[in-house]
Parts: C-alpha cells; sequence; structure tokens
C-alpha cells in the first residue's frame, strides 16, 4: 500500500517536472519559480487536510521561510529591489505569528 | 566604562550597521536617521547582550567561533542529505522517539545556540530545556540508544566541546 | 558571466531541498517528524536560494539584504520549530504508534505525581 502510493507521487512529481521543463518554455528562472509555487501547494495541502492544530501552525511557519525564498527569486526575475523588503518583512511577521500561535496552543498568555 | 554602557555600545554599532546595509545611503539625512534610530534602540534594550566580563582574549574566541562554524556547515549539510535520504525511500525508515541529554554548558547564549544547531544537524529536534538541571529533551528520528549518557555523547558532544571554547 | 553561473547553481540546490522539505512535510507521519524535514530542509533550501542572490548581485544593496536575511533565517526558523515542538507535546497531541522512547512524558508524570 505504502509503495503503491509512493509510485503514484513519483508518477505525479514526474508529470510535473515533465509539464515544467520540456512544454514550458520560458526563462531559467521562471522554471525554478514554478517549482517553488508546486511546493506551497504541497504545503497548502497539509493546512487544509492537517489532523490536528499543530500540523496546520507547522506548515503556516514553513510558509513563511518559503516565501522569503520566492520573494527574492522574484526580485532577481523583475530585477527589482524592493521584493527583498516584502520577503524579509514576511519572514518576521510569520516567526512572531507562529511564536503566538504556539503559546496560544499551549494555553499561557501572551506575556508569560 | 561599566558593563551595561558597554554592551550598549556594542548594540548601538551593530544596529547602525544593520540599518546602513538595509537602505542604499547616499544622503546626509539616512546616516542621521540611522545614528538616532541606533540611539534610541541601544537605550532601549542594549543592556541585555553582555553580562560578564572577559575571560580569554578575543582573538581565539573568535578563531574557535569560525571553526565551529565549519563544523557546523558540515553537519549541516549531512543533515539535509540524510532527511532526502528519508523522504524519498518508499518505506520511510523512520524509529523516532523523544530522548534526553545532559550538558555541561551554564551560560544562557551558549544554551541557545546548542539547542539551534541541535535542532539543524542531523535527525535531531530539541523540544524542551531544563536549565536548573542542564537537561535538554531532543526528539530523534532514528534512536540508536536510549540510557542518557550515549545519547549526549552522540548528539551533543562535539558542538559542546568548541562552544566551551567561544563561550566560556 | 561565471559568477551567475555560480550563483543559479545555488539556487537551484537551494529550491532541490526546499522540495525535499515539503514533501517530508506531507509524507511523514506526525507533527515531530515533519517539523524536523521541514525545519532542516527548508531552512538550509531559503539560505541557498538567498546566498546565491547574493553571489548574483554582489555588494549590492540587493545583496545585503540576501545576506541579512540568510542570518535572520538561521536566528528564527529553529527557534519557531521549538515552541511549537513544546506547545504540541504539551497539548497532548499524541505521538506516532511507531514511538520508541518518551522521556519527556515519563519526567513530567513524575512531577504530577510529585506536586
Amino acid at each position: 500500500m505504502k509503495v503503491l502510493r509512493w509510485i503514484v507521487g513519483l508518477v505525479f512529481i514526474g508529470i510535473f517536472f515533465g509539464l515544467n521543463f520540456y512544454y514550458y518554455h520560458g526563462p531559467f528562472i521562471a522554471k525554478l519559480i514554478n517549482i517553488l509555487l508546486f511546493s506551497a501547494i504541497f504545503v497548502l495541502y497539509r493546512v487544509v487536510i492537517g489532523p490536528s492544530a499543530a500540523d496546520r501552525i507547522v506548515a503556516v511557519d514553513i510558509l513563511g521561510v518559503l516565501s522569503i525564498g520566492l520573494l527574492s527569486l522574484f526580485g532577481l526575475f523583475f530585477n527589482q529591489g524592493f521584493f527583498m523588503d516584502v520577503g524579509l518583512i514576511w519572514a518576521l511577521m510569520s516567526f512572531v505569528a507562529s511564536i503566538a500561535f504556539a503559546k496560544i496552543l499551549e494555553g499561557r498568555s501572551i506575556d508569560d | 566604562m561599566s558593563l551595561k554602557w558597554k554592551s550598549r555600545l556594542i548594540v548601538f554599532l551593530l544596529s547602525l550597521l544593520v540599518w546602513l546595509a538595509l537602505t542604499s545611503w547616499r544622503d546626509v539625512q539616512e546616516i542621521v536617521a540611522a545614528i538616532v534610530v541606533a540611539a534610541l534602540v541601544s537605550l532601549a534594550a542594549g543592556h541585555f547582550l553582555i553580562t560578564t566580563h572577559k575571560q580569554k582574549h578575543l582573538l581565539v574566541r573568535w578563531f574557535a567561533a569560525v571553526t565551529y562554524f565549519f563544523l557546523f556547515l558540515r553537519e549541516m549539510i549531512k543533515a539535509n542529505v540524510h532527511v532526502a535520504y528519508i523522504v524519498l525511500h518508499p518505506l520511510l525508515p523512520i524509529k523516532p522517539g523523544i530522548v534526553k541529554i545532559k550538558t555541561r554548558l551554564t551560560k544562557d547564549v551558549a544554551m541557545t545556540v546548542l539547542t539551534n544547531s541541535i535542532t539543524l544537524t542531523p535527525g535531531t529536534l530539541t523540544v524542551d530545556i531544563n536549565p536548573q538541571a542542564q537537561e535538554i529533551y531532543i526528539h530523534w528520528i532514528d534512536v540508536k540508544a536510549t540510557d542518557v549518557e550515549t545519547c549526549s555523547k552522540q548528539i551533543g558532544a562535539q558542538f559542546e566541546k568548541k562552544l566551551k571554547e567561544v563561550f566560556e | 558571466m561565471i559568477r551567475e553561473i555560480v550563483g543559479m547553481v545555488f539556487i537551484s540546490i537551494g529550491i532541490l531541498f526546499d522540495f525535499l522539505g515539503v514533501l517530508g512535510l506531507v509524507r511523514l507521519p506526525d507533527v515531530y517528524n515533519r517539523l524536523q524535514a521541514a525545519t532542516k530542509c527548508v531552512t538550509f533550501g531559503s539560505a541557498g536560494i538567498l546566498f546565491g542572490i547574493f553571489i548574483i548581485q554582489g555588494f549590492t544593496s540587493f545583496g545585503f539584504k540576501a545576506l541579512l536575511g540568510i542570518v535572520f533565517i538561521f536566528l528564527t526558523s529553529p527557534v519557531a520549530a521549538h515552541a511549537i515542538a513544546r506547545a504540541a507535546h504539551k497539548s497532548r497531541i499524541p505521538l506516532t504508534p511507531l514511538t520508541v522512547i518518551d522521556c519527556y512524558e515519563a519526567d513530567h508524570e513524575l512531577k504530577d505525581k510529585v506536586d
């Protein structure tokens, strides 16, 4: 059963990589950005499906770290420096948010 | 100069450097704004950084810090290859568990760096820390031993030796 | 030219590890294992991307911001992982049945008995 699921997942990822690298003709950075957006879909799957609240918090935290890489790649693609500022502030807010979520999950007050 | 003001001076220089790196400084206004903001920050929250007098020569500690950084980088690359192996394996070869290790470090900064390094090295994640008893609880993805001494030797020993040189 | 190629190699390695970390977030069985795989790989991957951008851009404002981002990620990501792991354990989210040993649970049971 596990092996079957592994094979299905491999086929799914293989289809995506084939479409991205052979069918889509764009600049190389755009292909890399596509891979990052594809992995963001996996993170959103965990946010929606996740059996417990902690799973969702983990996924949101990971999405914050992923987005700083994504935004810096956008900055490189459009050759604009201000994307990096957006990424830094996003990562900062995401860090504070995950600390606050963890405290709420633990059942303590914020100023503890 | 007392210790508090020395710590505030170092925080002032660091925050000035960060501000000047973030803004592309071409104007006098920005440098003045940087000095004002860095002074405010260092007055408000500058006295937490340094709390003890120096024991060893600063150059020795910096050299130890650089070697520690390279050791950490090697371990981190190993960790990522390990996670990649686990994730790509069809049967997921994991054997997780939470173990306890003992540490000999006493300072808060050293313990923070040790726990952060443990989180980023192969197969281990810090769950909780007990500073009075100097114990750290660690989630290990591939448990090889369960008693405290063997775990301490396998997980934290190499970092601990270097961190003792850097911080104490 | 050579700088761009080296930077692109770093960015590609970073994106590969980002993808593997997110795959671990989907595949592994419980919160703690997911947290391990995701934190390690996504931190290393994002740091790789930012370092590649620093190599391509050089010592400009953009490059300095990328370096600052690396330092920031390395400081904050393990702390957030640690906080989430402790909160999950304290709110009694169960470990996977594959788990071998749980010293943390045992010690806290002992403390409850003493109190």
